[in-house]
């Protein structure tokens, strides 16, 4: 395989176990462009594999979005646009306005997460160069796979290859970036 | 092949011992990454459609279509072809949505609020819950729209600039209600939807046709299981349990502020939203083991579904049904308490009144008979479990049935009272919106991943790295 159009060297493991110690390993190595592949959420891999989590934020600004929007409708239509005299009481009744600014908050805030989420994602992103592998498809139901992407500096067709095979890995793949 | 005999080799090594304090497993040993990803993808994908499902998929088609010419008469007619008149202008339509709704409560507190606590059984049977919810709030929300009468210009409701520069009332809580449903339905679906999209990727990657790939391909949105993703997945699902939490306290109670707003005598009281709050966990526990039992049965689910699971619900149910057996105590109590003529009356109508049998059947229904969860085999047996659970279901029914109907049929002015007899279209609608709920979940059954095959392997006892369980 030539290296022009690579996208990285793929290991494939059996089990969490394998996984999480070859990805102690070729960090300490030295490499920093890799990433783990797994079926389910493996906790010890967030240490291992740091990256910005934007999540939070995110859903807090949808949720001052929500209130925002909610106290600022609920105003203007009640006192300003469409004012109804009930007995006298005050046109700003805020203490009824409270139910809609809740449920303001959580819908922006719930929405925010979703579309947020999928766009820290990069998803929707029907293909991802690793699909061509094969075996990757056992990815989502029972395998786990460690990925140096080939712009890591320390990528390294043959040494890289080499460390995996020293790893338990059940295989170990050139994968083609297309 | 060599790989799984490493698996199961350190499934033995590292499977950790049960609880000595709760000794019914959350999965059946010999469950395995791979086992438990056939199991649930070959339901969708493989497996031959069992006649269960052909049966009940038949039957729910018949209510629907019940369901489709009650409201295509009732469009032409016009709400007189129920049996609602003044003072009773509130019957069947508002039971049939306070049943629905609250039936909804119990997926998202599986989802949301037993993820928050930690409780890791919850894992397999959320993903139905949560579509039991948004099935049950689509039903729900069927009622209050057909009960407008003119249901076409429904929109007529929401805020927005309009020529007739009229705007709704944000001090009325009929108001809050359509914020709070519309949120409730969103927030489910979006909630549901993320938690599947990994099953989506893995239904993508092992389904075999080329349509059947890209289906679920897209609806996987290309879902690959990167650990930044997984990590990204995990906080929008806490997150998202953290919100849908307060907002399904809050929808039970919106919906009780409709009615404990009004001055009547039975519905202008301060315990009703904590009322409505049990009531509607109570019987979307049962809907739950009514969903649950069958499926287990029929798919051969008892390995994720385990005796742990019915047992819990059991308890919940139990819980929360002596939530609801205390404020039917209280009730009369504060009427007595109030020394006020026309709270006394509301409570002796529903004792000796006209629709007294509805008082007595709830007592009998919601109170007695579910006291039979107490007993650990009726908890952990299905035919009397789902026997409880569907004594449960109508008794919740009456439960509102009676709250709506007694309190308006005997009003303030005994010369505007009434009596209150349902039609043939009362029940057609009641009868096909269950039709509607069962096609909708038949369907996910049939086409959806119905048990989070990503959160089961998290519960597997070798899941985490070096031994033991991820969660």
């Amino acid at each position: 395989m030539n290296d022009f159009g690579t996208y990285g060297m793929v290991a494939e493991f059996d089990n969490p176990t394998d996984l999480v110690e070859a990805a102690h390993e070729i960090k300490r190595k030295g490499y920093r462009r890799f990433e783990a592949y797994t079926p389910y959420a493996i906790r010890d891999l967030e240490e291992i594999i740091p990256g910005r989590n934007l999540v939070p934020p995110i859903v807090l600004i949808g949720g001052l979005i929500g209130s925002a929007t909610a106290w600022t409708m609920e105003y203007y239509i009640a006192a300003i646009d469409y004012p109804i005299n009930v007995g006298g009481r005050p046109l700003y009744s805020w203490p009824m306005f409270i139910p809609i600014l809740f449920e303001l908050t959580v819908l922006f805030a719930g929405t925010f997460a979703f579309v947020g989420t999928l766009a820290l994602c990069g998803l929707p992103r029907p293909h991802f160069p690793l699909f061509n592998l094969p075996e990757f498809s056992g990815a989502s139901s029972s395998r786990f796979f460690l990925c140096v992407e080939k712009r890591d500096p320390m990528y390294d067709s043959e040494a890289t290859a080499e460390s995996f095979r020293d790893l338990n890995s059940i295989g170990v793949w050139e994968v083609e970036n297309v | 092949m060599p790989e799984l005999v490493a698996l199961e080799e350190r499934q033995r090594q590292t499977a950790r011992p049960l609880d000595p304090n709760n000794p019914l497993a959350v999965v059946a040993p010999g469950t395995t990454f791979e086992t438990v990803s056939e199991q649930i993808s070959s339901i969708v994908l493989t497996r031959k459609i069992p006649l269960f499902w052909w049966c009940t998929f038949g039957f729910g088609v018949f209510l629907f279509v019940v369901f489709g010419v009650a409201i295509t008469y009732l469009l032409a007619k016009g709400i007189g072809i129920w049996g609602v008149q003044i003072p009773v202008a509130w019957a069947f339509a508002i039971t049939n949505f306070v049943w629905w709704i609250g039936i909804g409560h119990a997926g998202t507190l599986i989802s949301a609020f037993l993820l928050l606590m930690n409780q890791s059984w919850r894992s397999s049977i959320n993903r139905f819950a949560e579509a039991m919810t948004i099935f049950a709030v689509m039903c729900a929300g069927m009622f209050p729209l057909f009960h407008l009468g003119r249901a076409w210009i429904f929109y007529w409701i929401l805020p927005y600039p309009n020529t007739m520069t009229a705007q709704p009332n944000f001090r009325s809580p009929l108001v809050w209600d359509v914020f709070a449903v519309s949120t409730y339905f969103t927030i489910s679906v979006l909630f549901w939807y993320i938690g599947m999209i990994p099953d989506l990727g893995t239904l993508r990657d092992r389904a075999t046709g080329g349509f059947k790939k890209g289906f679920y391909g897209v609806l996987s949105f290309g879902w690959r299981g990167s650990s930044h993703h997984w990590k990204l997945h995990k906080t929008a699902c806490l997150l998202l349990a953290g919100i849908a939490t307060p907002l399904v306290l809050s929808v039970h109670t919106v919906v009780s502020f409709d009615f404990t707003i009004a001055i009547l005598p039975g519905w202008h009281s301060t315990i009703f939203p904590p009322y409505f709050v049990a009531g509607a966990i109570y019987s979307g526990f049962a809907m739950v083991l009514v969903l649950g039992i069958p499926l287990r049965a029929v798919y051969g689910l008892h390995n994720l579904i385990t005796v742990r699971h019915l047992n819990n619900c059991g308890k919940l149910m139990l819980v929360t049904g002596l939530f609801l057996a205390y404020t039917y105590l209280i009730e009369p109590f504060t009427a007595w308490y109030s020394g006020n003529d026309f709270e006394m009356y509301t409570v002796h109508n529903r004792a000796v009144g006209p629709h007294s049998w509805s008082y007595w059947l709830v007592i009998l229904l919601n109170v007695v008979i579910p006291q039979a969860l107490w007993f650990y085999k009726v908890r952990t047996r299905v035919i009397p479990l789902f026997t409880v659970s569907m004594v449960v279901l109508v008794g919740m029914w009456v439960e509102r049935f009676m709250i709506i109907v007694t309190a308006l049929d005997r009003d303030f002015l005994p010369s505007s009272w009434s009596n209150f007899i349902a039609t043939f279209w009362d029940n057609a609608m009641f009868w096909g919106s269950i039709g509607m709920f069962i096609v909708l979940f038949m369907l996910f059954v049939r086409f959806l991943p119905m048990i989070p095959m990503s959160e089961v392997r998290e519960l597997l006892p070798f899941s985490r790295p070096g031994g033991g369980t991820e969660k």
